[in-house]
Protein backbone atom coordinates (compact mmCIF):
# COMPACT_ATOMS: atom_id res chain seq x y z
CA UNK A 1 0.00 0.00 0.00
CA UNK A 2 1.69 3.24 -1.01
CA UNK A 3 1.83 5.86 1.32
CA UNK A 4 1.50 9.79 0.97
CA UNK A 5 4.18 11.89 1.18
CA UNK A 6 5.45 13.97 4.45
CA UNK A 7 7.63 17.32 4.52
CA UNK A 8 8.79 18.75 8.23
CA UNK A 9 7.84 22.42 7.22
CA UNK A 10 8.08 23.81 10.29
CA UNK A 11 10.18 23.72 13.58
CA UNK A 12 10.01 25.30 16.47
CA UNK A 13 11.65 25.67 20.27
CA UNK A 14 11.93 27.21 23.49
CA UNK A 15 14.96 27.95 24.93
CA UNK A 16 16.13 25.07 27.38
CA UNK A 17 16.79 25.52 31.12
CA UNK A 18 16.21 23.97 34.56
CA UNK A 19 13.69 26.24 35.34
CA UNK A 20 10.80 28.45 32.95
CA UNK A 21 9.83 30.13 36.08
CA UNK A 22 7.97 32.53 33.93
CA UNK A 23 5.85 30.71 31.83
CA UNK A 24 3.36 27.81 32.79
CA UNK A 25 2.99 24.24 31.18
CA UNK A 26 0.82 25.96 28.23
CA UNK A 27 2.89 28.93 28.10
CA UNK A 28 5.62 26.73 27.47
CA UNK A 29 4.16 24.40 24.66
CA UNK A 30 2.27 27.69 23.08
CA UNK A 31 5.85 29.21 22.77
CA UNK A 32 7.14 26.20 20.49
CA UNK A 33 3.90 25.62 18.96
CA UNK A 34 4.21 29.41 18.16
CA UNK A 35 7.59 29.16 16.80
CA UNK A 36 6.88 25.82 14.46
CA UNK A 37 3.76 27.93 12.81
CA UNK A 38 5.89 31.25 12.44
CA UNK A 39 8.77 29.11 10.72
CA UNK A 40 6.12 27.12 8.32
CA UNK A 41 4.25 30.71 7.60
CA UNK A 42 1.39 29.01 8.98
CA UNK A 43 -1.27 30.75 11.57
CA UNK A 44 -3.53 28.52 14.01
CA UNK A 45 -6.31 28.07 11.55
CA UNK A 46 -3.85 26.71 9.01
CA UNK A 47 -3.68 23.39 11.20
CA UNK A 48 -5.90 20.10 11.18
CA UNK A 49 -5.01 18.67 14.45
CA UNK A 50 -2.57 18.21 17.05
CA UNK A 51 -0.49 14.78 18.03
CA UNK A 52 1.18 15.60 21.86
CA UNK A 53 3.61 13.45 23.66
CA UNK A 54 5.59 13.77 26.90
CA UNK A 55 6.71 11.53 29.67
CA UNK A 56 4.14 9.64 32.03
CA UNK A 57 1.79 11.78 34.03
CA UNK A 58 2.98 11.59 37.44
CA UNK A 59 6.29 13.58 36.74
CA UNK A 60 4.90 16.93 37.06
CA UNK A 61 1.42 14.73 38.42
CA UNK A 62 -0.80 16.91 35.98
CA UNK A 63 -3.09 13.78 34.11
CA UNK A 64 -4.24 13.84 31.00
CA UNK A 65 -2.33 17.58 30.48
CA UNK A 66 -3.57 17.18 26.84
CA UNK A 67 -7.12 18.17 27.84
CA UNK A 68 -5.79 21.77 29.30
CA UNK A 69 -3.43 22.33 26.72
CA UNK A 70 -5.47 21.73 23.55
CA UNK A 71 -6.72 25.56 24.19
CA UNK A 72 -3.39 26.84 24.37
CA UNK A 73 -2.50 25.15 20.80
CA UNK A 74 -5.43 26.66 19.26
CA UNK A 75 -6.39 23.66 18.96
CA UNK A 76 -10.24 23.77 20.90
CA UNK A 77 -12.48 21.76 18.77
CA UNK A 78 -10.05 20.02 16.64
CA UNK A 79 -8.91 16.66 17.07
CA UNK A 80 -5.88 16.00 19.45
CA UNK A 81 -4.09 12.90 19.92
CA UNK A 82 -1.81 11.98 23.25
CA UNK A 83 1.58 9.11 22.74
CA UNK A 84 2.51 7.59 25.45
CA UNK A 85 5.85 5.78 25.28
CA UNK A 86 8.43 6.42 28.16
CA UNK A 87 11.37 8.11 26.98
CA UNK A 88 11.06 7.79 23.34
CA UNK A 89 7.95 9.38 23.03
CA UNK A 90 9.05 13.01 21.48
CA UNK A 91 10.12 10.49 18.67
CA UNK A 92 6.68 8.30 18.51
CA UNK A 93 4.86 11.08 18.74
CA UNK A 94 6.32 12.51 15.41
CA UNK A 95 5.71 9.54 13.82
CA UNK A 96 1.94 9.49 14.84
CA UNK A 97 1.83 12.57 13.27
CA UNK A 98 3.51 11.42 10.19
CA UNK A 99 1.15 8.35 10.11
CA UNK A 100 -1.72 11.11 9.81
CA UNK A 101 -0.52 12.76 7.13
CA UNK A 102 0.54 9.90 4.79
CA UNK A 103 -2.70 8.03 5.28
CA UNK A 104 -4.30 11.14 3.74
CA UNK A 105 -6.90 12.23 7.04
CA UNK A 106 -4.92 15.22 7.43
CA UNK A 107 -2.65 18.14 5.33
CA UNK A 108 -1.29 19.77 8.58
CA UNK A 109 -0.47 18.48 11.39
CA UNK A 110 1.31 20.16 14.46
CA UNK A 111 3.31 17.35 17.00
CA UNK A 112 4.94 18.80 19.93
CA UNK A 113 6.76 17.03 23.13
CA UNK A 114 7.05 18.75 26.27
CA UNK A 115 8.28 18.19 29.96
CA UNK A 116 8.50 20.65 32.67
CA UNK A 117 11.08 19.01 35.16
CA UNK A 118 11.11 21.67 37.25
CA UNK A 119 7.62 20.99 38.76
CA UNK A 120 8.14 17.35 39.02
CA UNK A 121 10.76 14.57 40.14
CA UNK A 122 11.91 12.13 37.47
CA UNK A 123 14.38 10.43 39.98
CA UNK A 124 10.93 10.00 42.35
CA UNK A 125 8.93 9.03 39.46
CA UNK A 126 11.36 6.84 38.34
CA UNK A 127 12.04 5.06 41.86
CA UNK A 128 8.21 4.15 43.35
CA UNK A 129 8.12 1.07 45.39
CA UNK A 130 6.51 -1.62 43.93
CA UNK A 131 4.54 -4.54 45.46
CA UNK A 132 6.49 -7.15 44.34
CA UNK A 133 10.12 -5.90 44.66
CA UNK A 134 12.75 -3.89 46.94
CA UNK A 135 12.95 0.28 46.32
CA UNK A 136 16.08 0.60 45.79
CA UNK A 137 16.66 1.97 42.32
CA UNK A 138 17.62 5.30 41.85
CA UNK A 139 15.91 6.43 38.80
CA UNK A 140 17.06 5.77 35.07
CA UNK A 141 20.76 5.92 35.61
CA UNK A 142 20.49 3.25 38.40
CA UNK A 143 18.48 1.06 35.66
CA UNK A 144 21.32 2.20 32.78
CA UNK A 145 24.57 1.36 34.74
CA UNK A 146 24.42 -2.31 34.99
CA UNK A 147 23.85 -2.04 31.10
CA UNK A 148 26.69 0.14 30.65
CA UNK A 149 28.88 -2.03 32.71
CA UNK A 150 28.40 -5.45 30.72
CA UNK A 151 29.04 -3.02 27.34
CA UNK A 152 32.11 -2.29 28.74
CA UNK A 153 33.25 -5.57 29.23
CA UNK A 154 31.99 -6.98 26.09
CA UNK A 155 33.21 -4.44 24.10
CA UNK A 156 36.97 -4.05 26.10
CA UNK A 157 36.40 -0.77 25.20
CA UNK A 158 39.06 2.08 27.24
CA UNK A 159 37.35 3.46 30.20
CA UNK A 160 37.37 6.88 28.80
CA UNK A 161 35.01 6.77 26.33
CA UNK A 162 31.86 7.88 27.97
CA UNK A 163 34.13 11.25 28.99
CA UNK A 164 35.02 12.07 24.88
CA UNK A 165 31.26 11.73 24.24
CA UNK A 166 30.12 13.79 27.43
CA UNK A 167 32.74 16.57 26.47
CA UNK A 168 31.68 16.30 22.53
CA UNK A 169 28.48 16.60 23.47
CA UNK A 170 28.81 19.75 25.62
CA UNK A 171 31.36 21.27 23.43
CA UNK A 172 28.62 20.56 20.44
CA UNK A 173 25.87 22.80 22.86
CA UNK A 174 27.91 25.59 22.82
CA UNK A 175 26.87 26.18 18.98
CA UNK A 176 23.50 25.86 19.95
CA UNK A 177 21.43 28.92 21.47
CA UNK A 178 18.81 26.58 22.51
CA UNK A 179 20.86 24.12 24.25
CA UNK A 180 20.08 24.31 28.39
CA UNK A 181 23.86 23.58 28.91
CA UNK A 182 26.58 26.41 27.99
CA UNK A 183 29.81 24.91 29.90
CA UNK A 184 32.36 27.32 27.81
CA UNK A 185 35.00 26.48 29.84
CA UNK A 186 34.95 22.78 30.45
CA UNK A 187 37.33 20.74 30.34
CA UNK A 188 37.95 17.15 29.56
CA UNK A 189 39.56 16.96 33.00
CA UNK A 190 36.78 18.27 34.91
CA UNK A 191 34.60 15.49 32.78
CA UNK A 192 36.64 12.89 33.89
CA UNK A 193 37.56 13.86 37.62
CA UNK A 194 33.40 14.53 38.33
CA UNK A 195 31.74 12.65 40.71
CA UNK A 196 30.44 8.90 39.98
CA UNK A 197 26.93 8.92 40.44
CA UNK A 198 26.20 5.68 39.71
CA UNK A 199 29.09 3.79 39.17
CA UNK A 200 30.37 3.69 36.18
CA UNK A 201 28.73 6.76 35.14
CA UNK A 202 29.84 9.90 36.08
CA UNK A 203 28.01 12.99 37.20
CA UNK A 204 29.21 14.55 33.88
CA UNK A 205 28.14 11.89 31.75
CA UNK A 206 24.59 12.35 32.44
CA UNK A 207 22.22 14.83 30.99
CA UNK A 208 20.70 17.50 32.79
CA UNK A 209 16.65 18.12 34.02
CA UNK A 210 15.00 20.76 32.03
CA UNK A 211 12.51 22.15 30.92
CA UNK A 212 10.81 22.76 27.64
CA UNK A 213 8.89 22.08 24.42
CA UNK A 214 9.68 21.33 20.84
CA UNK A 215 7.08 21.50 18.06
CA UNK A 216 7.20 20.88 14.19
CA UNK A 217 4.73 21.25 11.54
CA UNK A 218 4.60 17.93 9.39
CA UNK A 219 2.23 18.86 5.77
CA UNK A 220 1.42 16.72 2.75
CA UNK A 221 3.34 16.84 -0.42
CA UNK A 222 1.38 20.19 -1.55
CA UNK A 223 1.91 21.91 1.39
CA UNK A 224 5.78 20.37 1.16
CA UNK A 225 5.83 21.75 -2.57
CA UNK A 226 3.98 24.98 -1.62
CA UNK A 227 6.99 26.17 1.14
CA UNK A 228 9.04 29.04 0.33
CA UNK A 229 11.61 27.28 2.31
CA UNK A 230 13.39 24.30 2.06
CA UNK A 231 11.39 20.74 3.89
CA UNK A 232 12.57 17.94 4.85
CA UNK A 233 11.21 14.46 3.31
CA UNK A 234 10.12 11.62 5.49
CA UNK A 235 11.83 8.75 3.77
CA UNK A 236 11.75 5.68 6.30
CA UNK A 237 9.70 5.62 9.90
CA UNK A 238 9.85 2.85 12.40
CA UNK A 239 9.07 2.14 15.67
CA UNK A 240 9.62 -1.27 17.97
CA UNK A 241 9.09 -2.65 21.09
CA UNK A 242 10.36 -5.38 23.34
CA UNK A 243 9.78 -6.47 26.90
CA UNK A 244 11.90 -4.77 29.49
CA UNK A 245 12.74 -8.72 30.90
CA UNK A 246 12.69 -11.81 29.04
CA UNK A 247 15.40 -14.80 29.31
CA UNK A 248 18.48 -14.13 27.50
CA UNK A 249 17.30 -10.44 26.59
CA UNK A 250 20.41 -8.50 24.91
CA UNK A 251 20.28 -5.54 26.94
CA UNK A 252 22.85 -4.36 25.67
CA UNK A 253 21.57 -4.39 21.84
CA UNK A 254 18.17 -4.88 21.95
CA UNK A 255 16.28 -6.79 18.89
CA UNK A 256 13.96 -4.53 18.73
CA UNK A 257 16.46 -1.47 18.43
CA UNK A 258 18.36 -3.47 15.77
CA UNK A 259 15.06 -4.49 13.79
CA UNK A 260 13.49 -1.14 13.97
CA UNK A 261 17.26 0.16 12.36
CA UNK A 262 16.69 -2.87 9.80
CA UNK A 263 12.97 -1.33 9.12
CA UNK A 264 14.09 2.19 8.59
CA UNK A 265 16.97 2.01 6.46
CA UNK A 266 15.40 -0.80 4.32
CA UNK A 267 12.75 2.10 3.78
CA UNK A 268 15.02 4.66 2.55
CA UNK A 269 16.86 2.74 0.07
CA UNK A 270 20.09 2.34 2.27
CA UNK A 271 22.52 -0.25 2.16
CA UNK A 272 25.85 1.45 2.83
CA UNK A 273 24.60 3.29 6.36
CA UNK A 274 27.26 5.01 7.52
CA UNK A 275 28.00 6.31 4.08
CA UNK A 276 24.38 7.10 3.17
CA UNK A 277 23.45 9.30 6.23
CA UNK A 278 24.85 12.74 6.67
CA UNK A 279 24.38 13.47 10.16
CA UNK A 280 22.44 11.46 13.40
CA UNK A 281 20.64 12.64 16.32
CA UNK A 282 20.43 10.25 18.60
CA UNK A 283 18.86 9.29 21.93
CA UNK A 284 22.29 9.96 24.16
CA UNK A 285 20.83 9.97 28.08
CA UNK A 286 24.67 8.43 29.30
CA UNK A 287 27.38 8.79 27.63
CA UNK A 288 28.05 5.46 26.89
CA UNK A 289 25.07 5.00 24.87
CA UNK A 290 26.67 6.75 22.00
CA UNK A 291 29.11 3.46 21.05
CA UNK A 292 26.07 1.44 21.86
CA UNK A 293 23.78 3.02 19.27
CA UNK A 294 25.71 3.38 16.82
CA UNK A 295 26.54 -0.63 17.25
CA UNK A 296 23.30 -1.16 17.22
CA UNK A 297 22.00 1.30 14.54
CA UNK A 298 24.59 -0.43 12.04
CA UNK A 299 27.00 2.42 11.82
CA UNK A 300 29.54 0.43 13.56
CA UNK A 301 30.44 -3.47 13.69
CA UNK A 302 29.69 -5.18 17.26
CA UNK A 303 32.59 -4.45 19.44
CA UNK A 304 33.40 -1.35 17.87
CA UNK A 305 31.26 1.68 18.60
CA UNK A 306 33.62 2.98 20.34
CA UNK A 307 36.38 3.26 18.02
CA UNK A 308 34.56 5.68 16.21
CA UNK A 309 33.98 7.99 18.93
CA UNK A 310 37.68 7.36 20.08
CA UNK A 311 38.48 8.60 16.03
CA UNK A 312 36.73 11.51 16.33
CA UNK A 313 34.22 10.49 13.40
CA UNK A 314 31.48 11.47 15.60
CA UNK A 315 32.44 15.48 16.11
CA UNK A 316 30.76 17.58 14.48
CA UNK A 317 34.52 18.95 13.09
CA UNK A 318 35.85 16.57 10.44
CA UNK A 319 33.70 13.74 11.60
CA UNK A 320 32.29 11.80 8.54
CA UNK A 321 29.30 11.07 10.80
CA UNK A 322 28.19 13.90 13.23
CA UNK A 323 26.56 12.87 16.32
CA UNK A 324 24.16 14.99 18.04
CA UNK A 325 25.40 18.31 16.66
CA UNK A 326 22.53 19.98 19.12
CA UNK A 327 24.70 18.97 22.12
CA UNK A 328 22.18 15.89 22.37
CA UNK A 329 20.27 14.62 25.59
CA UNK A 330 23.45 15.26 27.58
CA UNK A 331 23.06 18.76 26.99
CA UNK A 332 19.42 19.07 27.03
CA UNK A 333 16.50 16.91 28.60
CA UNK A 334 12.86 18.22 28.86
CA UNK A 335 12.28 14.11 28.89
CA UNK A 336 8.70 14.46 26.50
CA UNK A 337 10.57 16.48 24.22
CA UNK A 338 14.04 15.06 24.25
CA UNK A 339 13.07 12.84 21.92
CA UNK A 340 11.12 15.35 19.26
CA UNK A 341 13.84 17.25 19.54
CA UNK A 342 16.32 14.74 18.02
CA UNK A 343 13.18 14.67 15.27
CA UNK A 344 13.51 18.46 14.68
CA UNK A 345 17.57 18.55 14.93
CA UNK A 346 17.65 16.08 12.08
CA UNK A 347 14.90 17.89 10.33
CA UNK A 348 17.07 21.64 10.57
CA UNK A 349 20.30 19.93 9.26
CA UNK A 350 18.42 18.42 6.31
CA UNK A 351 17.03 22.20 5.68
CA UNK A 352 20.07 23.83 6.04
CA UNK A 353 18.90 25.61 9.01
CA UNK A 354 20.89 24.38 11.75
CA UNK A 355 22.78 27.59 12.08
CA UNK A 356 26.05 27.13 13.87
CA UNK A 357 25.92 23.43 14.31
CA UNK A 358 24.58 23.01 10.58
CA UNK A 359 26.84 20.54 9.22
CA UNK A 360 27.86 21.53 5.31
CA UNK A 361 25.95 19.18 2.72
CA UNK A 362 23.29 17.31 4.90
CA UNK A 363 21.18 15.60 2.74
CA UNK A 364 20.24 12.64 4.55
CA UNK A 365 19.69 12.37 8.51
CA UNK A 366 18.60 10.11 10.86
CA UNK A 367 16.38 10.95 13.84
CA UNK A 368 16.36 8.83 16.82
CA UNK A 369 14.50 7.85 20.41
CA UNK A 370 14.43 5.14 22.93
CA UNK A 371 12.44 4.48 26.20
CA UNK A 372 11.60 3.06 29.31
CA UNK A 373 14.55 -0.01 29.89
CA UNK A 374 15.56 0.54 26.39
CA UNK A 375 12.84 -1.05 25.01
CA UNK A 376 10.26 1.52 23.03
CA UNK A 377 12.31 2.43 19.67
CA UNK A 378 11.44 5.60 16.82
CA UNK A 379 13.62 6.46 14.27
CA UNK A 380 12.74 8.53 11.29
CA UNK A 381 15.23 9.00 8.23
CA UNK A 382 14.54 12.39 6.73
CA UNK A 383 16.10 13.79 3.23
CA UNK A 384 16.18 16.69 1.02
CA UNK A 385 14.06 14.73 -1.79
CA UNK A 386 10.86 13.23 -2.11
CA UNK A 387 11.07 9.35 -1.38
CA UNK B 1 -0.78 35.56 13.30
CA UNK B 2 -3.64 35.05 14.65
CA UNK B 3 -2.36 35.65 18.51
CA UNK B 4 -4.59 37.16 20.84
CA UNK B 5 -5.09 40.38 21.78
CA UNK B 6 -3.15 41.50 25.17
CA UNK B 7 -5.89 42.56 27.71
CA UNK B 8 -4.31 45.62 30.23
CA UNK B 9 -5.51 43.81 33.66
CA UNK B 10 -5.58 46.77 36.08
CA UNK B 11 -5.64 45.25 39.87
CA UNK B 12 -6.99 46.78 42.78
CA UNK B 13 -4.50 49.42 44.59
CA UNK B 14 -4.37 47.08 47.97
CA UNK B 15 -2.59 44.44 45.92
CA UNK B 16 -0.83 46.38 43.59
CA UNK B 17 2.33 46.49 45.18
CA UNK B 18 2.39 42.65 46.48
CA UNK B 19 4.96 40.36 45.13
CA UNK B 20 3.23 38.17 42.33
CA UNK B 21 3.31 34.45 43.00
CA UNK B 22 4.74 32.51 40.48
CA UNK B 23 5.05 28.81 41.69
CA UNK B 24 2.90 26.96 44.45
CA UNK B 25 4.03 23.87 45.83
CA UNK B 26 1.74 21.62 46.84
CA UNK B 27 2.48 17.88 48.36
CA UNK B 28 0.00 15.54 48.00
CA UNK B 29 -0.33 11.82 49.57
CA UNK B 30 -2.03 9.03 48.55
CA UNK B 31 -2.69 5.45 49.91
CA UNK B 32 -4.26 2.94 48.56
CA UNK B 33 -4.87 -1.10 49.18
CA UNK B 34 -2.89 -3.52 46.28
CA UNK B 35 -4.88 -6.33 45.37
CA UNK B 36 -2.39 -8.82 44.02
CA UNK B 37 -2.96 -10.95 41.10
CA UNK B 38 -3.48 -14.83 41.92
CA UNK B 39 0.40 -15.73 40.66
CA UNK B 40 1.48 -12.70 42.81
CA UNK B 41 -0.58 -13.66 45.97
CA UNK B 42 0.82 -16.75 45.97
CA UNK B 43 4.30 -15.85 45.53
CA UNK B 44 4.12 -12.95 48.43
CA UNK B 45 2.76 -15.71 50.79
CA UNK B 46 5.60 -17.92 49.87
CA UNK B 47 7.91 -14.77 50.77
CA UNK B 48 6.37 -15.26 54.56
CA UNK B 49 7.47 -18.65 54.53
CA UNK B 50 11.05 -17.82 53.22
CA UNK B 51 10.38 -19.59 49.88
CA UNK B 52 10.76 -17.54 46.67
CA UNK B 53 8.75 -19.24 43.73
CA UNK B 54 9.22 -19.16 40.24
CA UNK B 55 6.88 -19.18 37.15
CA UNK B 56 7.60 -22.08 34.85
CA UNK B 57 6.99 -21.13 30.76
CA UNK B 58 4.92 -23.78 29.21
CA UNK B 59 6.72 -23.15 25.99
CA UNK B 60 10.30 -24.40 26.83
CA UNK B 61 10.34 -24.29 31.04
CA UNK B 62 12.08 -21.01 31.21
CA UNK B 63 11.54 -19.90 35.31
CA UNK B 64 10.42 -16.31 35.86
CA UNK B 65 11.13 -14.94 39.28
CA UNK B 66 9.34 -13.20 40.61
CA UNK B 67 6.14 -14.85 39.03
CA UNK B 68 3.91 -12.32 36.94
CA UNK B 69 1.66 -15.07 35.45
CA UNK B 70 3.03 -14.97 32.19
CA UNK B 71 5.76 -15.43 29.58
CA UNK B 72 6.29 -12.57 27.72
CA UNK B 73 7.51 -13.70 24.71
CA UNK B 74 5.18 -16.15 23.77
CA UNK B 75 2.42 -14.35 25.25
CA UNK B 76 1.41 -17.74 27.36
CA UNK B 77 0.41 -17.85 30.86
CA UNK B 78 2.48 -19.48 33.42
CA UNK B 79 0.73 -22.41 34.85
CA UNK B 80 3.44 -24.27 37.10
CA UNK B 81 5.16 -22.57 39.81
CA UNK B 82 8.81 -24.09 41.21
CA UNK B 83 10.38 -23.56 44.49
CA UNK B 84 13.60 -22.16 43.85
CA UNK B 85 16.58 -21.69 45.91
CA UNK B 86 17.87 -18.05 48.03
CA UNK B 87 21.33 -18.57 46.19
CA UNK B 88 22.57 -17.36 43.17
CA UNK B 89 25.03 -14.62 41.07
CA UNK B 90 25.09 -11.14 40.25
CA UNK B 91 24.20 -10.52 36.25
CA UNK B 92 25.03 -7.17 36.53
CA UNK B 93 25.29 -3.80 39.05
CA UNK B 94 25.41 -0.24 40.00
CA UNK B 95 27.18 1.21 42.93
CA UNK B 96 25.11 4.10 43.79
CA UNK B 97 26.01 6.96 45.22
CA UNK B 98 23.21 9.40 45.75
CA UNK B 99 20.51 9.14 48.05
CA UNK B 100 16.81 7.94 46.15
CA UNK B 101 13.60 9.08 47.67
CA UNK B 102 11.96 6.86 50.54
CA UNK B 103 14.91 4.71 50.99
CA UNK B 104 17.09 6.50 53.64
CA UNK B 105 18.11 4.44 55.78
CA UNK B 106 20.56 3.13 53.22
CA UNK B 107 24.04 4.06 53.41
CA UNK B 108 25.99 5.54 50.25
CA UNK B 109 27.56 4.35 48.26
CA UNK B 110 25.53 0.89 48.08
CA UNK B 111 25.14 -1.82 44.95
CA UNK B 112 22.00 -2.86 43.62
CA UNK B 113 22.25 -5.55 41.34
CA UNK B 114 20.26 -7.94 39.34
CA UNK B 115 20.15 -11.21 40.78
CA UNK B 116 19.95 -14.57 39.02
CA UNK B 117 18.84 -17.27 41.70
CA UNK B 118 20.17 -21.15 40.54
CA UNK B 119 17.78 -22.46 38.48
CA UNK B 120 15.83 -18.73 37.15
CA UNK B 121 16.19 -17.67 33.76
CA UNK B 122 15.67 -13.54 34.54
CA UNK B 123 17.33 -11.89 37.51
CA UNK B 124 15.67 -8.91 39.62
CA UNK B 125 17.10 -6.24 41.40
CA UNK B 126 18.56 -6.80 45.32
CA UNK B 127 20.79 -4.87 47.43
CA UNK B 128 24.46 -6.61 47.78
CA UNK B 129 25.91 -6.21 50.99
CA UNK B 130 28.15 -7.28 53.44
CA UNK B 131 31.05 -6.68 50.74
CA UNK B 132 33.70 -3.83 49.67
CA UNK B 133 32.05 -2.01 46.62
CA UNK B 134 35.36 -2.18 45.09
CA UNK B 135 35.02 -6.24 45.29
CA UNK B 136 31.64 -6.80 43.58
CA UNK B 137 31.80 -8.22 40.54
CA UNK B 138 29.65 -9.74 37.89
CA UNK B 139 29.21 -13.44 38.31
CA UNK B 140 29.83 -12.99 42.38
CA UNK B 141 28.33 -15.67 43.92
CA UNK B 142 25.66 -14.70 46.92
CA UNK B 143 22.73 -15.95 49.19
CA UNK B 144 20.06 -14.05 50.85
CA UNK B 145 19.99 -12.67 53.52
CA UNK B 146 16.49 -12.90 55.37
CA UNK B 147 14.22 -10.83 58.42
CA UNK B 148 14.64 -12.51 61.61
CA UNK B 149 11.36 -15.06 61.70
CA UNK B 150 8.67 -13.03 63.62
CA UNK B 151 9.34 -9.96 61.27
CA UNK B 152 8.47 -11.81 58.08
CA UNK B 153 5.67 -10.39 56.16
CA UNK B 154 4.38 -11.03 52.61
CA UNK B 155 6.98 -9.31 51.14
CA UNK B 156 9.61 -9.01 48.95
CA UNK B 157 11.33 -7.04 51.72
CA UNK B 158 11.51 -9.98 53.96
CA UNK B 159 15.24 -10.46 52.17
CA UNK B 160 17.25 -7.32 53.57
CA UNK B 161 20.20 -8.26 51.37
CA UNK B 162 22.10 -10.66 49.41
CA UNK B 163 25.60 -11.30 50.67
CA UNK B 164 28.54 -13.33 49.26
CA UNK B 165 28.24 -17.29 49.52
CA UNK B 166 32.18 -17.91 49.59
CA UNK B 167 31.34 -20.04 46.35
CA UNK B 168 33.80 -19.50 43.12
CA UNK B 169 32.31 -17.17 40.92
CA UNK B 170 30.90 -17.61 37.49
CA UNK B 171 32.74 -16.38 34.57
CA UNK B 172 31.10 -13.04 32.80
CA UNK B 173 30.13 -15.20 30.11
CA UNK B 174 28.02 -17.36 31.95
CA UNK B 175 26.48 -14.70 34.10
CA UNK B 176 23.00 -12.67 33.48
CA UNK B 177 21.38 -12.65 30.45
CA UNK B 178 24.33 -14.66 29.33
CA UNK B 179 24.06 -18.06 31.35
CA UNK B 180 20.44 -18.23 29.09
CA UNK B 181 21.73 -17.97 26.02
CA UNK B 182 24.42 -20.29 26.45
CA UNK B 183 22.27 -23.25 28.05
CA UNK B 184 19.64 -22.67 25.22
CA UNK B 185 22.24 -22.22 22.91
CA UNK B 186 21.20 -18.95 21.97
CA UNK B 187 18.17 -20.63 20.46
CA UNK B 188 15.59 -18.34 22.41
CA UNK B 189 13.88 -15.47 21.56
CA UNK B 190 17.45 -13.80 20.77
CA UNK B 191 18.96 -15.14 17.34
CA UNK B 192 21.67 -12.53 17.62
CA UNK B 193 22.72 -12.73 20.96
Amino acid sequence: MSKNNCAVVGVGQTKYQTTRGDVSMAGLVREAAYRALEDAEMSWSDIDAVVIGKAPDFFEGVMMPEIYLAEALGCAGKPILRVHTAGSVGGSTALVATSLIQAGIHERVLTLGFEKQSESNATWALSLPQPFSVSINAGAGGYFSPIIRQYMIESAAPELIGCMVAFKDRQHALRNPYAHLHQHDLTFDQVVEAPMLWEPIRYSETCPSSDGACAMVLGSESVGDASSKPVAWVQGTSMRSEANTFPGRNEVNPRASRECADDVFSQAGITDRRREIDVVEMYVPFSWYEPMWLESLGFAEIGEGWKMVEEGATHIDGGDLPVNCSGGVLSTNPIGASGMIRFAEAALQVRQMAGEHQVDGVQRSLGHAYGGGAQYFAMWILGDTKP
Amino acid sequence: MSEPSQVEIELPAEIRDVEPVQSIRTPIRMTYDYIPSSSAIASLNAYAEKRILGGVSPIDGAVFVPPRGVDPRHGVATTETVDLPDTGHIGSFCVTRLPIPGREDLEIPYVSAWIFLDGADVGFLGLVSGVDTSEVHIGMRVKALWKPDDELGRTAENIVSWIPSGEPSLPFEEAGVRGYRKRSGAKGSDPLA
